[in-house]
């Protein structure tokens, strides 16, 4: 495709914003109808509506950020008897999106990652991602403990914090995550209290409720 | 079939209402009924709950892409605001470097579609503070003014809450109240050693149906999204929809009006809008104009409608149009409870909010500050959502987690992965909400520079949190540790001291803004008379919480809702007795 016709695809060509050489050799465009977007669809608003739409055209990590954001999520969190890893549920996606989402994320994470692979080349001479398994967690082990890191390795900590809640969040907020934390609502049921058995384990009575509400 | 050309005459309605929130829906729904002809103008767009295409209720955080994250909403990406603390197009200011933070919904029904359904009558005292302590002013009414109608509005939207007797917390007519959830129930053995009172909460979803319009709850926790069974109040599903039914209701979405118009004998005749979409300049005439468009907008619309006659706006002879502002106090704190972990996985989302409160429960008289606060409970096992599981590291290396052991905090692998499910749903919350003493010199006005997209003047701030306010804040933090030791947890992070006043959140935070129009007896003092009618233009009134001369300890809804339904049998009255 010409750049002249990718421009047009994506919407910008008239819209003045100097897109670089880069994002757009990062953007895979796919021609699609335009379809009007309605006023309101789904609970969304048409300008939320284009707000997605927007975020999602774009690209925020390369090709080799995603693969180590990918390997880092299935260290934080790897498949068990429970349930699958983090990339299984989606997480690497949802951290890009977060990263558009919320721009102030944009550095901690690309930094982040510059950080990891600098520190890797230091002490093994390759970046993160060519690491074999053992010599990843040997780095990961120096910054995956706050409070026993070694003070130079705290951007370190600071970026391996950032992961483990970007990763737990996109993982438990997922259709396999919110299974395997047991969540049991968003469902339409009769709530009529905390179960017997429980009431049981903490010693826990409806006796003193039930003098308010029966006067 | 006219063969000839006539001129259509513009209706004249009997009554023009702006704003469609709870003051707005209250008046509309009782004048319509009436038999009134009523054109509703409002600011947003149409809202529908139980329309496919607005619902977000029952949806799972994986089908946001930012998995309910807060960035496009305030309150979440499921959340029923259309709006929020920062309006594309439509901005505020603030003045002297005060802080001010202003919420604002755009949308059939204003506020009440994503409130918290807190439905909390004020107290015979909550009237008459000036009475007790010398300070601000008293209404110019009683409790016993507005008590027919809290009634009559506990039967027509629906509130559950339990009969506690108590002095400055009326009793309303209640729906059974849910059980309180394992968290609430330790709260409230726990407050039984504190001595903090704690009752079931006040809250209007409908645990029975009372009509075959609505549904009853199905406690899906949500109301924040709207409810598509209308088993929780919002105004537009429980009060415009009914009104539009009576065949009386004009509604028109997409109206942003500008100004109150009014004619040479100083009454008014209608207001002019901007329709939103054609930006066309609208006028619609009526006998009876209503405000009801938030306490701020309603301020601001009286500001900017000036005339000749009236320079210094409308209604405003009395120079206290915009003053008095005031917001609820509000800090809060969040707290580990070690008995919580390891918990057994059951349903309890129950309704959108707290079972359990405790309304203010000690004598200002033996305290260094004079007014009270409420507070709001959270926890439990909520859906995971964006924010889920964050600060971990802070947790799992500070309690033992299920091996017994405590951990170097942080880590990952698949003993992290457990840590989360074993500390899924042992945290609590609790949020003070108070009562801020009015002040005249906390006020908003028109900016002299800055207008809106549509070109309308817009709003300025000016508020400052006194002494009174610190030392409450500085109360609540006192409280929050108290019940956390009682419970046995341990408080999150540290506790907010003097440096940042005690985590008492800026003006505006708590949306509980009121006071900018209000009532009095005197109207060299006031913009109203106690039927919430303009002093100085008699067919002109203010629905909102703008009458309010002070907020209580309580959240302002339900006695908006009261007001506006009074002040509607008021204009009915004086319609029959022709004074209008
Ligand atoms: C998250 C949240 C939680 C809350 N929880 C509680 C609670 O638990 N209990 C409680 O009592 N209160 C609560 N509140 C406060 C409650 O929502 C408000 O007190 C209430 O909605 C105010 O009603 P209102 O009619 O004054 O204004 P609103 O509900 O704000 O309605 C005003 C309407 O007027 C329209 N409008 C404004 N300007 C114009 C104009 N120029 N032309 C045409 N239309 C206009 C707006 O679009 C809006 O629809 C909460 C608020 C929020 C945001
Ligand atoms: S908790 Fe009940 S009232 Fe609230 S939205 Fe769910 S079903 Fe409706």
């Amino acid at each position: 495709m010409k750049r002249r016709d990718i421009l047009k695809n994506i919407g910008l060509g008239t819209a003045g914003v100097v897109v670089s050489g880069d994002l757009i050799g990062q953007t895979p465009v796919k021609k699609t109808e335009v379809k009007p977007i309605p006023d309101v669809a789904g609970g969304r608003l048409k300008e939320e509506i284009e707000h997605n739409n927007k975020l999602n055209a774009q690209r925020f990590f390369s090709a080799h950020e995603l693969a180590t954001v990918t390997i880092l999520v299935d260290i934080i969190i790897p498949a068990d008897k429970i349930s699958g890893s983090a990339s299984q549920a989606g997480v690497p996606a949802f951290i890009e999106f977060m990263a558009k989402d919320i721009p102030a994320q944009q550095t901690p994470l690309r930094g982040g990652l510059m950080w990891l692979d600098m520190e890797s080349k230091k002490q093994f001479g390759q970046k993160f991602r060519s690491l074999t398994p053992a010599n990843r967690l040997k780095l990961v082990d120096q910054i995956a403990y706050p409070s026993k890191a070694k003070p130079e390795m705290s951007q370190g900590v600071a970026f391996f914090n950032l992961m483990r809640n970007l990763t737990a969040s996109g993982f438990f907020s997922s259709e396999m995550g919110i299974k395997d934390i047991g969540y049991a609502g968003n469902t339409p049921n009769q709530w009529d209290g905390v179960p017997k058995d429980v009431l049981a384990k903490y010693n826990l009575s409806y006796d003193e409720w039930s003098k308010h509400v029966n006067g | 079939m006219k063969s000839f050309q006539i001129k259509e005459q513009a209706p004249v309605f009997d009554v023009i209402i702006v704003g469609s929130g709870a003051g707005g829906g209250m008046a509309a729904h009782q004048l319509t009924k009436a038999g009134a002809k009523v054109c509703l103008l409002e600011a947003g767009g149409y809202f529908d709950p139980a329309d496919p295409k607005y619902i977000t209720q029952l949806k799972w955080s994986y089908e946001s892409p930012r998995r309910g994250a807060s960035t496009v909403r305030p309150f979440g990406d499921f959340d029923a605001a259309w709006g929020g603390w920062e309006i594309e197009g439509e901005p505020y200011t603030r003045k002297n470097g005060t802080k001010f933070d202003w919420f604002r919904s755009r949308m059939l029904g204003g506020r009440t579609n994503h409130w918290g359904r807190i439905s909390l009558r004020f107290g015979p005292k909550d009237f008459k503070r000036r009475s007790i302590d010398g300070l601000g002013d008293d209404w110019p009414i009683s409790y016993e003014d507005v008590a027919p109608y809290y009634d009559e509005v506990d039967k027509l939207i629906g509130v559950f809450g339990s009969k506690a007797n108590l002095p400055n917390d009326p009793d309303s007519i209640y729906l059974p109240p849910p059980k309180p959830r394992l968290h609430e129930l330790m709260i409230m053995e726990a407050n039984k050693k504190t001595g903090v009172t704690t009752i079931p909460s006040r809250m209007s979803m409908l645990t029975k149906p009372i009509n075959d319009e609505r549904g009853s709850c199905f406690y899906c926790g949500q109301c924040g999204r709207a409810c598509q069974a209308y088993a929780d109040f919002s105004s537009s599903s429980v009060l415009v929809k009914p009104a539009l039914k009576t065949g009386n209701l004009t509604l028109i979405n997409n109206a942003m009006v500008r100004e109150v118009l009014t004619d040479t004998s100083g009454l008014a005749t209608g207001v002019s809008y901007v329709n939103k979409h054609t930006l066309e300049e609208v006028t619609v005439n009526g006998k009876i104009v209503i405000l009801a468009a938030s306490a701020g907008e309603s301020a601001r619309l009286l500001l900017n409608s000036k005339s000749s006659r009236f320079t210094g706006g409308l209604a405003n002879s009395s120079g206290v149009v915009g003053k008095y502002l005031h917001d609820s106090t509000g800090a809060s704190r969040s707290a580990f409870i070690p008995h919580l972990v390891d918990r057994k996985r059951y349903n309890e989302d129950g309704v959108g909010g707290m079972h359990v409160y405790s309304p203010w429960w000690l004598d200002n008289s033996k305290l260094d500050f004079p007014r009270g606060y409420h507070i709001e409970y959270g926890g439990g096992m909520g859906m995971p959502g964006y924010g889920f599981g964050s600060g971990m590291e802070n947790v799992n290396g500070k309690y033992p987690g299920r091996d017994g052991v405590v951990k170097t905090g942080g880590g990952y692998g698949a003993s992290l992965k457990d840590d989360y499910r074993f500390f899924y749903g042992a945290n609590i919350g609790m949020a003070g909400r108070g009562e801020a003493v009015a002040r005249e010199d906390n006020y908003c006005e028109i900016d002299p520079n800055v207008v809106d997209k549509w070109g309308i003047p817009v709003l300025r701030f000016h508020y400052k949190w006194s002494d009174y306010e610190v030392k409450q804040a500085k109360h609540m933090q006192d409280t929050f540790e108290e019940i956390i030791h009682a419970l046995g947890g341990i408080a999150s992070g540290s506790k907010p001291g003097a440096d940042t006043d005690y985590g008492l959140a800026a003006p505006g935070r708590i949306i509980h803004e009121v006071g900018t129009v209000r009532m009095g007896n005197d109207p060299s003092k006031s913009a109203l008379n106690k039927n919430s009618q303009a002093h100085d233009v008699k067919n002109l009134f203010v629905v909102d919480g703008g009458s309010f001369v002070s907020q209580a300890d309580k959240n302002p809804t339900w006695t908006i809702l009261a007001l506006s339904m009074r002040a509607s049998a008021y204009i009915m009255d004086q319609v029959k007795a022709k004074k209008l």
